[in-house]
């Protein structure tokens, strides 16, 4: 029944793109047309899926397909449960967000085509999620990825958008070309393209190896794990805002899923598995979010945190497999419970942050932080949006980022050998890491927040802006109350999470991988409720207080300067280049700058920014040098049509000769 | 009996903060040679300010009053799940340690953006030091935490510092030397006090703290003043357990020995402060990073 409905929520979705096609580019009938279906379908979707997570039946639909070794098989279970909700919920806000943010009147030229890949890349992404079989999932991923570069691309007269369109395009066919080789190997293994758990019999160490090494790299480069995250700067940095949600919400996650389903088919995964994804994880998340906190452009420092989270998470899923390999349900249930929470929590943050940066955008048509200031009195509600996303990527109390950063915590701790078992104190160094990158995103989002929403507006840009309408504020609404909602009743999500764990780990007595045993989920309930009735109380103590004594207005106090301007006002490169200079080593800021010098000085300048040294330091370089050789090459390519058929000729008749002798 | 500890417990976190503060000063005096204020002029400090009228920016917004309000609330969170003086505290669970640690940071993201909200380039400064000096705070603490962890078996921070320290003494001395130290370091810099910051420098450019809550006044500034001696009263309670692990069975003689031991603690704070100099800030991080590498190594001496 689940999968029923879920099938049918992608057909509605996957078509919501199209009637607009038919009608004219100026009509807003198509846009209006589409959101039905997309939120409709969206709806079908979550009540097929949350019908599964209550009842806990499933009816694998599995039908015959005339493509070799393929077939269309098709069931819901915990772990795609756990995916699917986001995958049916945040591109669903997303579509009712660009009604107001991409109306088809304001863009006639592509906001069809807009909506066409939206509709696409959501019911792709919910096929892999579902689908049982190798080859209907690489079709799944293939139509998935590409309908993503024409997202990423939406806008592709600007050259700065092919570019990142061409950057991500080569990173998700390397990543393809990593899942074929992965499926072909796994094939081998199991006899079908059936996608289900190995006979431990048929797995030589050499072949799991190289299986783990492709998921790895392949699904790796989709979550845009460090340093496999080339793309995703760009392309969430380019993309319009409500794509940007999408991709960062969701769709990276999709490599999350490809990972964590992967490496669920082998029962004994050797030590070092878990321990190369938690080291991955913890330099993702380091280096992500000290990246994040060199950037002044909203959208690419928000695109560097999900390279952070996509850390996190990757930290969850190696200390699930640690327990996997050392027999230790805690390790696992906590590890898992932290990654897969912390794949919803992202989604629900993530998706909140880039739809009230977009609203920013919308209003001031400026992606440049250190031109914005003090946006939160013209735009109370995108401010109090962006304030929540900040203080849950953070992971602080009492919203819902915190929930999954403790359960990770929990399970890093015990890697010390607390409670019953045996000790793995690598994973233990994980811990700190974790602080660091917490403390780390509190400056980045102090610094976000404060330059673009307080103080006062810095430049002609943040003057004289206006509050998005509500369709724009009533997704970022509901993505507040989700994030409020995890935060303060984790115990209610914890039944899927355990689902989800149980499935995953099935060597493992079940009755220990419960969540409720091993982690306090009520007493997060009591203290984050305690901490907000505190913080009421205090604040109405402070305005009884305010009320009783006199009160006055003056301007901010400048050490006696008498003709302070905006533009003294402490940027967000001035904010960050403390701790810029400290991971120097990494970042390699540049700076150029005109000095002021002599008594009858010129005007001074100072610029500096943060590129991405992995992209710009070491891909580039040695790709160009790739493409000069291949350049060789191009004498074949003679780009008339006769040759090209006279080459296909002459390699069939080479093959059929050598199927002769 | 176990009602009144609590309420003991609730009583002291509430009513003892300043006094530190108190004691910190007449040392200070005391080193200077002057008399100095009484003791309990904080209090006196706070109550006035409490009462008095306020100067608001014409920049600011919610934000403003949000960090002194978000800072106390979590300060107050958070003292009920920290053993004082090795009773139990009042809520304890396996993770608070990890809730201690984030309370404070939810309070420095308020804190700070409050500072940002006036748009004053000298508060920007101070926000931007606090939350960068904090980034290689937190790492030293949860070193800390890890050894606590280990040497104890357990997850809370009752069932770390109340009850016996003296058998994890036995185990892991060494480590628990280099942990106290790396925690004193945090909480001078935490608590913004000398060699790292001075809560009494009269010149903007130099602060941290003091220099972020230049705007605030009245009410609001007291609020910020209990909740910054809230904190240093938390932290030093952490510490001062480790130093004390004493356990002497009676638990009039614990709450006293703590009573005795927090203003002792304070006075070394002043100590340090009278006989340092004020580092130039550029060497702040280098201190902070020894400080993480000890407690690093004193983690690795535990589990080798």
């Amino acid at each position: 029944m689940s999968e029923c409905m879920v099938l049918i929520a992608i057909s509605v979705i996957a078509f919501s793109g199209v009637p607009g096609l038919l009608l004219n580019r100026h009509s807003a009938v198509g846009q209006w047309l589409s959101v039905v279906l997309a939120v409709g379908g969206a709806l079908l979707g979550i009540v097929g899926t949350l019908q599964y997570a209550v009842l806990g039946e499933s009816e694998p639909i599995s039908l015959h397909w005339a493509v070799p070794g393929g077939e269309f098989a098709v069931a819901v279970d915990g772990i795609s449960t756990i995916f699917l909700l986001p995958i049916f919920l945040i591109p669903m806000l997303g579509a009712i967000y660009g009604l107001s943010y991409w109306r088809q009147s304001e863009h006639p030229d592509n906001g069809r085509k807009l909506r066409l890949f939206y509709g696409l890349v959501t019911a792709s992404l919910a096929m892999i999620v579902v689908s049982q079989n190798a080859i209907l999932f690489l079709v799944a991923w293939e139509i998935m990825a590409l309908s993503a570069f024409f997202l990423v691309t939406t806008e592709d007269d600007d050259e700065r958008v092919r570019d990142a369109g061409w950057v991500y395009l080569a990173a998700t066919h390397f990543a393809t070309l990593c899942l074929f080789g992965m499926f072909a190997l796994l094939r081998n293994i199991a006899g079908s393209f059936v996608l289900a758990p190995l006979p431990e019999d048929a797995i030589t160490p050499g072949v799991a190896t190289t299986v783990f090494l492709l998921a790895l790299a392949g699904f790796g480069l989709k979550a845009g794990l460090m340093p496999l995250h080339v793309w995703l700067p760009g392309a969430h940095a380019m993309a319009p805002s409500h794509v940007s949600a999408l991709m960062s919400g969701v769709l990276i996650k999709i490599g999350i899923y490809g990972l964590v389903r992967v490496v669920s088919f082998f029962p004994h995964p050797p030590v070092w598995w878990g321990g190369i994804l938690l080291a991955l994880g913890t330099v993702s998340g380091v280096l992500g979010v000290a990246f994040a906190v060199g950037q002044h452009d909203l959208k690419r420092l928000l695109a560097y945190h999900s390279v952070e989270n996509i850390g996190i998470i990757v930290m969850g899923i190696g200390l699930a497999l640690l327990g996997r390999s050392m027999q230790r349900a805690d390790w696992v249930a906590l590890g898992l419970a932290g990654a897969l929470l912390h794949v919803w929590n992202h989604s629900l943050f993530k998706s909140l942050l880039f739809f009230s940066a977009g609203s920013v955008v919308y209003a001031t048509h400026t992606r440049e932080i250190d031109h914005l200031g003090g946006l939160s009195k013209q735009m109370p509600a995108t401010a109090l949006a962006f304030a929540v996303g900040a203080v849950a990527i953070c992971g602080l109390p009492p919203l819902n980022g915190f929930v999954s950063e403790l359960f990770l915590y929990l399970g890093l701790f015990r890697t010390l050998g607390i409670g019953a078992g045996r000790s793995w104190v690598g994973a233990a160094f994980a811990a700190p890491a974790l602080a660091l990158i917490g403390a780390l995103a509190v400056l980045c989002f102090v610094k976000a927040f404060g330059v673009v929403f307080l103080g006062s507006a810095r430049t002609a840009h943040a003057e004289h802006v206006k509050e998005s309408g509500l369709s724009m504020t009533g997704p970022m609404a509901v993505l507040v109350v989700g994030c409020v909602f995890i935060g303060l009743a984790p115990a209610l999500v914890a039944p899927a999470l355990d689902r989800a764990i149980t499935e995953w780990a099935p060597g493992l007595p079940p009755a220990e991988l419960r969540l409720a045993s091993l982690a306090p989920l009520g007493w997060i309930s009591v203290m984050g409720l305690g901490l907000v009735c505190v913080t009421v109380a205090a604040s109405a103590y402070l305005r009884f207080r305010l009320r009783r004594g006199e009160v006055g207005s003056a301007s901010t106090w400048g050490c006696g300067y008498a003709i302070p301007s905006p533009t003294m006002q402490y940027t967000s490169s001035s904010f960050a280049a403390m701790l810029v200079r400290l991971f120097a080593s990494v970042l390699r800021p540049k700076v150029h700058e005109t000095p002021i010098e002599g008594l009858f000085a010129h005007e001074g300048r100072f610029e500096s920014h943060v590129p991405d040294t992995v992209l710009d330091g070491m891909i580039q370089p040695s790709v160009r040098s790739i493409a000069e050789l291949f350049s060789r090459f191009r004498v074949l390519q003679q780009g008339s049509i006769q040759v090209y058929l006279s080459y296909i000729f002459m390699t069939l008749l080479v093959l059929l000769l050598w199927s002769i002798l | 009996m176990q009602v009144i500890h609590m309420l003991i417990h609730v009583v002291l976190m509430i009513a003892m903060p300043p006094l530190l503060l108190g004691v910190i000063t007449k040392t200070k005096a005391a080193f200077a040679g002057r008399v100095g204020p009484p003791v309990l002029q904080p209090y006196f400090d706070m109550i006035k300010l409490l009462q008095k009228g306020s100067v608001i920016s014409t920049t600011t917004t919610w934000v403003f009053f949000a960090g002194p309000v978000v800072a106390l609330a979590a300060a107050l969170v958070a003292g009920l799940v920290v053993p004082l003086g090795g009773h139990p505290a009042p809520i304890s669970f396996e993770g608070d340690l990890i809730l201690f640690a984030y309370l404070f940071a939810l309070g420095r993201f308020f804190t700070a953006s409050a500072a940002l909200d006036t748009g004053s380039s000298f508060e920007g400064m101070g926000a931007a030091r606090e939350v960068t000096f904090s980034c290689l705070a937190e790492p030293a603490l949860f070193f800390g935490l890890l050894i606590l962890a280990k040497l104890s078996q357990s997850l809370s921070l009752t069932g770390m510092l109340a009850g016996s320290l003296t058998a994890a003494w036995g185990i892991g001395g060494a480590s628990l030397v280099l942990m106290a130290v790396s925690l004193f370091i945090v909480l001078l810099v935490e608590n913004s006090r000398i060699p790292f910051d001075d809560p009494a420098t009269h010149l903007e450019l130099t602060m941290i703290h003091e220099v972020m809550v230049l705007d605030h006044s009245g009410p609001a500034l007291g609020m910020i003043l209990y909740g910054a001696a809230l904190k240093l009263f938390l932290v030093g309670a952490v510490l001062l357990r480790i130093l004390v692990p004493i356990d002497s069975g009676s638990p009039w003689i614990d709450w006293g020995s703590f009573l005795v031991g927090m203003p002792l603690l304070a006075v070394l704070i002043g100590v340090v402060e009278s006989t340092m100099a004020r580092l130039p800030l550029i060497n702040v991080p280098r201190i902070l990073i020894a400080a993480c590498l000890l407690s690093a190594f004193g983690l690795i001496l535990l589990v080798k």
